[in-house]
C-alpha cells in the first residue's frame, strides 16, 4: 500500500476514527519488512497488538470441583481430628492402666516378702515345738 | 444448561477473558485465578445466561468488574503487583528476547494508562471489538469510547517516539 494512504490511516487511527478493516490494513502493513523509516516506532505497537492476541489461557477450567474440594477437606480434617483424639485417649488410658498395674505388682511383692518372713518365723516356732515335744515325751 | 453446552458457549472467549484480566491485573497467575473464578461464577449463574443477548459481552463486563474489585482490595491491603511475568514459559531464545524487548515496552506503556483507556485499547486494538460491542461491555457511549481511545493511542505514540529518540541520541 502507498505511503500517503498509510499516513492518512494513521491519522484517522489516532483520532479513533478507523474501522476494524482499516486497522487490519495497518497491522498488515507494519508486520511487513519494508516499513517507512519515519514510521518505524509504530511497528512495535502494531506487532505488540498482533502478538498479544495470541496469548492463551492454558489451564483447564474447573466448574464444580472447587467447592466440593473444600467440603471434602473439612470432612477429612474432622476425621483426622477425631481419630487422633480417640487414639490419644486410648494411649492415655493404657498408660494409666500400666501405672496401676505396676503399683499393685509392687504392693503384692512387698506383701509376699513380708509373708515369707512370717513363714520362716513359723518354721522356727515349729522347730521349737518339736524339741519341746521331745522333752515332754521323755518325762512321761 | 448442561456442562458441555455451557462449555461450548463459553470456550470461544476464554482467552479474551484471560487477556483482559491480565491487562488489568498484570500478573499471569492473578489473571489465571480471575479467569477460573469468573467461569465458575458464570457456571453458577447458568440459568440466567440465556436472558443476555450477548454472553460474551456480559462475561467481559463481569471480568472488568471483578478485576477492578481485585485491584481495589489489593490497594486496600497494601499489596503490590508482581511485575515479573514478562518472560514467557519455555522459550528463552536470544532472538525472542530481543524482539520482546520493544514489545514489552509497548506493554509497559499501556500499563501506565488509566484503567478505562487500558480497557478500551485491549478491547479495540487487541481483541478487535466493534465500538458497539465495547459500548455494551463498558456500558458507556460510543463517542466517549472514541475520545478515550484517541487519547490512549496518542499517549502511546508520543511515548514511543520519545523512547525511540532517546535510543538514537
Amino acid at each position: 500500500m502507498e505511503l500517503a494512504n498509510i499516513e492518512k490511516l494513521l491519522e484517522k487511527y489516532e483520532n479513533g476514527e478507523t474501522t476494524l478493516a482499516e486497522e487490519n490494513k495497518l497491522k498488515i502493513y507494519f508486520s511487513s519488512d519494508n516499513v517507512a523509516p519515519h514510521l518505524i516506532e509504530y511497528q512495535a505497537l502494531f506487532n505488540y497488538f498482533s502478538t498479544s492476541k495470541n496469548e492463551r489461557f492454558t489451564k483447564t477450567i474447573q466448574l464444580n470441583s472447587q467447592p466440593r474440594n473444600w467440603r471434602w477437606l473439612t470432612v477429612a480434617a474432622s476425621l483426622v481430628l477425631l481419630i487422633s483424639v480417640y487414639t490419644g485417649y486410648q494411649k492415655h488410658q493404657q498408660n494409666k492402666a500400666e501405672k496401676v498395674f505396676n503399683e499393685t505388682q509392687m504392693a503384692l511383692t512387698m506383701l509376699s516378702k513380708n509373708l515369707n518372713k512370717g513363714t520362716t518365723a513359723i518354721g522356727e516356732l515349729q522347730e521349737f515345738e518339736i524339741t519341746k515335744n521331745k522333752i515332754f515325751k521323755q518325762f512321761k | 444448561m448442561k456442562q458441555s453446552e455451557f462449555l461450548n458457549t463459553v470456550m470461544p472467549f476464554k482467552d479474551k477473558v484471560f487477556r483482559l484480566a491480565k491487562r488489568l491485573l498484570v500478573s499471569t497467575e492473578e489473571a489465571e485465578d480471575a479467569t477460573q473464578e469468573l467461569f465458575f461464577k458464570l457456571w453458577r449463574n447458568k440459568e440466567n445466561l440465556k436472558s443476555y443477548n450477548s454472553i460474551e459481552a456480559f462475561a467481559m463486563t463481569m471480568t472488568k468488574n471483578y478485576c477492578f474489585d481485585r485491584l481495589k482490595s489489593k490497594q486496600a491491603s497494601n499489596l503490590t503487583l508482581v511485575h515479573s511475568n514478562y518472560k514467557e514459559k519455555g522459550t528463552s531464545l536470544q532472538k525472542k528476547i530481543e524482539l520482546n524487548d520493544s514489545i514489552s515496552l509497548v506493554e509497559r506503556l499501556i500499563e501506565k494508562l488509566p484503567e478505562q483507556q487500558k480497557l478500551i485499547i485491549q478491547l479495540r486494538d487487541i481483541e478487535q471489538y466493534e465500538f458497539a460491542e465495547i459500548a455494551e461491555v463498558l456500558q458507556i457511549k460510543q463517542t466517549a469510547i472514541r475520545v478515550s481511545l484517541s487519547r490512549a493511542r496518542k499517549t502511546i505514540r508520543e511515548q514511543l517516539i520519545k523512547q525511540h529518540q532517546y535510543g538514537i541520541s
